[in-house]
């Protein structure tokens, strides 16, 4: 009874604490969250203010004010900056929202300056740094931002004929016999693995065929076996490989473990699973201008353009981003979303990280793009 | 004497008790599943008979003298049936088994239902025989199994069946198409047919042409090592490498070309990949 009463007591006196000295979450490590952003009507009278001002804006879709503090208003149509910044076509811009961000004045002289943001933005496959350096200038007492819009190039109205082959599925349903064949699910076969560890995680990366005629949905599972054959951990490829392979299609595949070293497993057991699923070899998307460059932040990225070569939008495009050695060993596998949808026939940039452990080893790379087309869905 | 007429006493008692003890019924020791059996008795008057097999129970009754038919339905299914007549005081049993009858069909499986030209025993059929009333025949029976293509001599081998089952592994041919692999056993056939699709792609080869809107590369007809055409929609992977960087692209095969324009202004070297297959470099020139 003594001891209901002191517990009883002591939760009260905890509770009484918290609300009187609560405590600020800490910042994720690895992740912009930043300083906290103002809300609408912020003030605009300094460079970074005023850039803060406007994410602050774009935070809480403001979009009309956050409009009015642009300087090339003249330049920049309203709808063309909301679609800018909130993403249209049913990009992945337009199922995210900005997290957080960090400002930072590089130079500022007179009237002008130049303003980083480093943007964080929360979306449905996780999380999406984009950094823009905004040029801002003085008008009338506050300062505005001169919002750089690309302007896209606009397609010319065109029939694109669409004859690439489709593959539909029917299966064995409860009436057939026992012993009538069904379709058989398609071969698949991995032909690399590779174990590296990055950090304190260990990490499986290879590539993946489908040897059949037929598309395959490929999922690829590891299991990590200690010293004495004891089932350690195990994880699958999750979004880290392109699933949907067509024939004779190469997929790389990634598959992260952390909190495990190499010096903890004897051995990997790896399964590939494949399901035979309706698909079609229509969207082709070419992947051009491939080069590794050092972006803004000094980090280096391998960089290029998608090409939609087919006559629909492409809402959602995930580039996978494969590097080997000089004995052709895929050292490394890299992912990235691209927020942006695929217009037809309209180059998209992308860019994909290169670990720091990969720079120097790397001799090769191969990148290849999964899709989402939410009409398909 | 004295000693003697209690074990004379005793021998009589078990020899009357075991007169009295059951009798074992007169049955045969196997019947074919669904044939008709008689059970001869003796002695007179009103008994019970009793016939308990795998699937089935039956008690009736019967009269002691007379034969006891068991119908053919009732012994449909194989394996031990055990008979029991009780009457007149006493207790008879015995037990038979039933076997399959003669093969009524076959329970064919074929595997894969898609395999590459010219792989080596990568056919696999099994055939399991059953009788009327499906019990599995385990007595060796001789399958007759054939896997003929289009365009292609048949292929076909006889193989006894151990204890219900046979099984086989085939080739398959060379060229592609679909096969049919029939499993026969005295007049009975089953058919399942087989895809016999292209294997890898042999040979490829690629030529490039500088245009207006880039270079046009295209694949010379895709072929496997036997001659067979590539499916459709096998894909093919152009990859271009030049001044600004890698281009790539992956294309489906249409009617047995894979064809792509990659927009590459400068000197490129151009190479083409199906899966685990390289083809050739081609170089092109920049625009001019």
């Amino acid at each position: 009874m003594k001891l209901a009463v002191l517990l009883v007591l002591a939760t009260i006196a905890f509770l009484i604490l918290g609300f009187a000295f609560p405590v600020h979450q800490a910042a994720t490590p690895g992740i912009v969250s930043g300083e906290a952003l103002p809300g609408v009507g912020g003030s605009t009278n300094t460079p970074e203010a005023a850039v803060r001002s406007l994410l602050g804006d774009v935070q809480a879709h403001a979009w009309s004010h956050a409009y009015s503090l642009l300087a090339n208003t003249n330049d920049v149509p309203e709808e063309a900056f909301v679609h800018d910044v909130n993403g249209n076509y049913g990009s992945l811009r337009t199922f995210s929202s900005l997290e957080g961000s960090r400002t930072r004045v590089l130079n500022q002289s007179g009237d002008q300056a130049l303003v980083r943001a480093d943007m964080h933005w929360s979306t449905a496959v996780g999380p999406i740094y984009d950094v823009k350096e905004l040029k801002v200038v003085q008008q009338g007492g506050a300062w505005k931002i001169v919002w750089p819009l690309e302007k896209q190039p606009t397609v010319p109205p065109q029939v694109v004929p669409v004859n690439y082959l489709r593959w539909d599925v029917i299966s064995r349903g409860p009436q057939d016999d026992w012993g009538t064949q069904n379709v058989d699910s398609p071969q698949v076969r991995i032909v690399s693995m590779n174990a590296v560890q990055n950090g304190s995680t260990l990490v499986i990366v290879g590539e993946v065929v489908n040897e059949d005629t037929v598309p395959a949905f490929v999922d690829i599972n590891a299991i990590l076996l200690g010293k004495n054959g004891q089932d350690l951990d195990q994880e699958s490829s999750f979004d880290k490989i392109q699933h949907t392979l067509l024939p004779k299609q190469v997929s790389p595949y990634r598959i992260d473990f952390p909190g495990f070293n190499l010096g903890q497993v004897k051995s990997v057991r790896m399964d590939a699973k494949a399901m035979l699923v309706p698909a079609s070899a229509d969207p082709v998307i070419a992947v051009l201008d491939q080069h590794e460059q050092t972006n803004v932040l000094g980090r280096k990225v391998l960089s290029g353009n998608l090409l939609n070569e087919s006559g629909r939008v492409v809402n959602i495009a995930q580039v996978l981003a494969t590097y080997y050695d000089s004995n052709g060993k895929v050292i490394w596998v890299s992912d990235g979303y691209v927020d942006r949808a695929l217009l037809p026939q309209t180059p998209e940039p992308f860019a994909v990280d290169m670990p720091d452990n990969t720079v120097g080893k790397v001799q090769s790379y191969r990148v290849t793009v999964s899709h989402y087309i939410r009409e398909q869905s | 004497m004295r000693r003697i007429l209690p074990a004379v006493c005793l021998a009589v008692c078990l020899m009357t008790a075991a007169s009295l003890a059951a009798q074992d019924l007169q049955l045969p020791a196997t019947i074919a599943a669904g044939s008709e059996l008689t059970i001869p008795t003796s002695g007179s008057g009103a008994a019970t008979f009793y016939l308990i097999g795998p699937s089935y129970l039956a008690k009736r009754q019967v009269q002691l003298g007379q034969e006891i038919h068991i119908q053919p339905r009732e012994v449909r299914s194989a394996g031990r049936y055990t008979a029991v007549l009780r009457g007149g005081g006493s207790s008879q049993s015995g037990s038979f088994y039933v076997v399959a009858a003669k093969p009524a069909s076959l329970s064919f499986l074929a595997h894969p239902s898609r395999i590459p030209v010219a792989q080596r025993d990568g056919v696999i059929g099994v055939a399991f025989v059953f009788d009327k009333w499906h019990n599995l025949v385990r007595r060796p029976e001789t399958v007759d199994f054939r896997l003929a293509a289009k365009d292609a001599p048949p292929v076909a081998q006889s193989v006894r069946s151990r204890d219900g089952a046979a099984w086989i592994l085939m080739t398959s041919a060379h060229k592609a198409g679909n096969a049919k692999f029939v499993a026969a056993l005295d007049g009975i056939e089953e058919t399942r047919v087989i895809q016999q699709v292209a294997a890898d792609p042999c040979h490829l080869q690629i030529r490039a042409e500088r245009n207006a809107k880039g270079v046009l590369v295209q694949t010379a007809p895709v072929r496997d090592c036997s001659g067979n055409p590539v499916s459709d929609g096998t894909v093919v992977t152009f990859t271009a490498n030049g001044p600004q960087g890698l281009s790539t692209v992956d294309v489906p095969i249409k009617k047995d070309i894979a064809q792509a324009e990659l927009q590459i202004p400068g000197p490129a070297t151009i190479s083409v990949a199906s899966g685990v297959v390289m083809g050739n470099e081609v170089k092109v020139g920049g625009q001019q």
